[in-house]
């Protein structure tokens, strides 16, 4: 298998997700049968073929560089569970 | 001490883009606003919202890699750069990773009197996060998202630079062509222009690198010197007291001036980057870049080297003047106005430089504009006021006293240029000061100095220098 579970643990952990010992073993096999699928793809020769970001075949459209929104605060914070003085509260973060 | 050891430091600097709005969104980025009332949906990142990308930072983005002789990527695409922190609302940062607009630029610094070359790698497109307000309930952190989404340029060097002098002068350097350029204010005290530095010592002769710490958000050229010298000792002497440097991030306390571990970076770098799925690959063509460049306002190495070859100033001066664009154009004014280019230079780099400095203001600010110093110059130049007197003048035009003219008027400062007069004045002088002529004609030169202070005394300062000092010679030498 080309991840253990400690990098899944690991892996879990940078995208916040809590994954139980249970299930651990699962995801490790999954994960890694996927990773294998992009190994047995990477075994492609893709000399000359522009790397791709986007399925869509198109490009970014700009917009003009113009202020057009307006202040609204009131209710975007009317769902947060805390405010005070205009700023969402959050728990301490201790740097 | 530290003479067997080198210094390895690369500098990425955020510069804030100068747009009226957001890289993604329509809000405003106008500094200070009320918390939270620049900050919309697609800065909330709520559910639903698409960015699209504001127009005006590729043209930002262009110019800064045409002055810095750069590769311009005419197709770059975003990333996201995935972590969490309650000032990230997305939970990435979208930025610039494979390709990023602009590559393998150049700067060229001048450290005592030398000139080098400081290459850049890269400079990447990407949003700014919120701000963390510490303090601001009881267990509790304020956000305030109107940074959020912010266009920001993180303009990266190679590790080239090796002294934290060398690391001053290339951020000088690029402070000053930001501004020139137009594509951010420099504004340091508001965030619009910080610096992350990369540290790291090795033994002279060694190939390797060594491993580094990054310095993160030095706010002012004086932190950035002493941040990185503080962190070269440390460096050192962690080796050779047998310890290693860790890479991590370290941050720099201004008032106990030393650099403290922030967070390890073993983890925390693992940021999994990927292409952004709702942002398409951005392309510019050979049109956009050429318009681009036709905008170009003339660079400030190219204009020190006009100012030394079309008006003959020295290369200091040449260099003084051109550090901001204000003061070249202000120096450029004067000078158009008929003005002797060496003497306009001495009062931009002098007097005016000195009061600016003294009262902490921007040239823009400055009291005297260039139409008054270009009037008082004329007035040295026809011989109505000395340059000492006009030091006078200036100091009245900087009070508010009116121009040149009206304050010569005022104050009676006009040179006494009547021979006659002066003719007569300095025979009463010789006439009261038998001892002193007689010492002076026994040999004692230095005696001159003494009548010269005498007429100038008479007149406080208003007579013409040099006819004092011819018609003295003649009547002393009688």
């Amino acid at each position: 298998m080309s991840l253990d579970s400690g990098a899944v643990k690991n892996i879990a952990h940078l995208a916040r997700i809590d994954v139980s010992e249970a299930d651990l073993e699962t995801y490790t096999k999954d994960l890694s049968n996927i990773l294998d699928m992009v190994d047995q793809m990477n075994a492609v020769d893709v000399t000359g073929v522009e790397p791709l970001s986007n399925a869509l075949d198109a490009t970014q459209r700009l917009r003009a560089d113009v202020v057009t929104e307006t202040n609204k605060r009131e209710a975007l914070q009317a769902n947060a569970p805390a405010t005070e003085d205009g700023c969402f509260l959050v728990p301490r973060v201790i740097e | 001490m530290y003479s067997n050891w080198e210094t390895v430091i690369g500098l990425e600097i955020h510069a804030q883009l100068s747009t009226n709005s957001k890289l993604f969104s329509g809000s405003s980025i106008a500094y200070g606003a009320e918390p939270n009332t620049q900050a919309n949906e697609v800065d909330l990142a709520l559910p639903g919202t698409l960015p699209v990308l504001n127009k005006e930072v590729m043209n930002l983005a262009t110019r800064l890699g045409i002055a810095l002789n750069a590769t311009i990527n005419k197709r770059s695409v975003f990333e996201r750069k995935n972590y969490f922190y309650p000032d990230l609302p997305k939970g990435y940062q979208t930025s610039q990773l494979e390709l990023p607009i602009v590559e393998h630029g150049e700067l060229f610094i001048n450290v005592n009197g030398e000139e080098k070359r400081v290459g850049v790698t890269r400079a990447h497109l990407e949003e700014d996060a919120g701000k963390s307000i510490h303090g601001a309930a009881e267990g509790c952190t304020g956000i305030d998202l109107n940074r959020a989404g912010t266009p920001l340029l993180e303009i990266v060097s190679e590790p080239e630079l090796s002294s934290a002098a060398e690391a001053v002068a290339y951020m000088k350097k690029l402070h000053s062509l930001v501004q020139y350029i137009g594509i951010c204010d420099g504004n340091m005290q508001e965030g619009s222009f910080r610096c992350d530095a990369n540290v790291s010592v090795r033994s002279k002769g060694q190939e390797e690198l060594g491993t580094r710490a990054e310095i993160k958000n030095i706010n002012s050229f004086r932190f950035v010197e002493k941040a990185i010298n503080f962190e070269i000792e440390r460096q050192i002497d962690l080796i050779e007291d047998g310890g290693e440097v860790v890479q991590e991030t370290r941050l720099y306390d201004a008032d106990k001036n030393e650099t403290r571990s922030m967070r390890s970076k073993e983890e925390a770098n693992d940021y999994r980057y990927f292409p952004c799925p709702d942002l398409l690959p951005v392309v510019i063509d050979d049109a956009f870049i050429e318009a681009v460049r036709g905008d170009m306002p003339e660079l400030p190495d190219a204009k020190k080297a006009r100012f030394v070859g079309d008006f003959g100033l020295s290369d200091e001066d040449a260099a003084q003047l051109t550090n901001s664009r204000p003061m070249a154009d202000y120096f450029e004014a004067v000078v158009a106005d008929g003005i002797d280019p060496k003497m306009a230079a001495n009062w931009c780099n002098g007097e005016l430089a000195a009061w600016l400095n003294k009262e902490e203001k921007d040239v823009t600010e400055s009291p005297v504009s260039a139409e008054m110093l270009a009037g008082m110059c004329k007035r040295i130049a026809d011989n109505t006021i000395s340059n000492k007197i006009a030091k006078e003048v200036f100091e009245g035009m900087w009070n508010g006293e009116g121009d040149a003219d009206a304050v010569i008027e005022v104050k009676g400062l006009k040179q006494i240029t009547d021979t006659g007069a002066i003719e007569a004045m300095i025979d009463e002088i010789i006439a009261s000061n038998a001892g002193q002529v007689e010492q002076y004609r026994a040999g004692k030169e230095k005696v001159f100095g003494f009548f010269v202070g005498q007429v100038m005394k008479a007149t406080q300062g208003k007579a013409n220098p040099a006819q004092v000092n011819q018609i003295l010679k003649q009547k002393l030498t009688g």
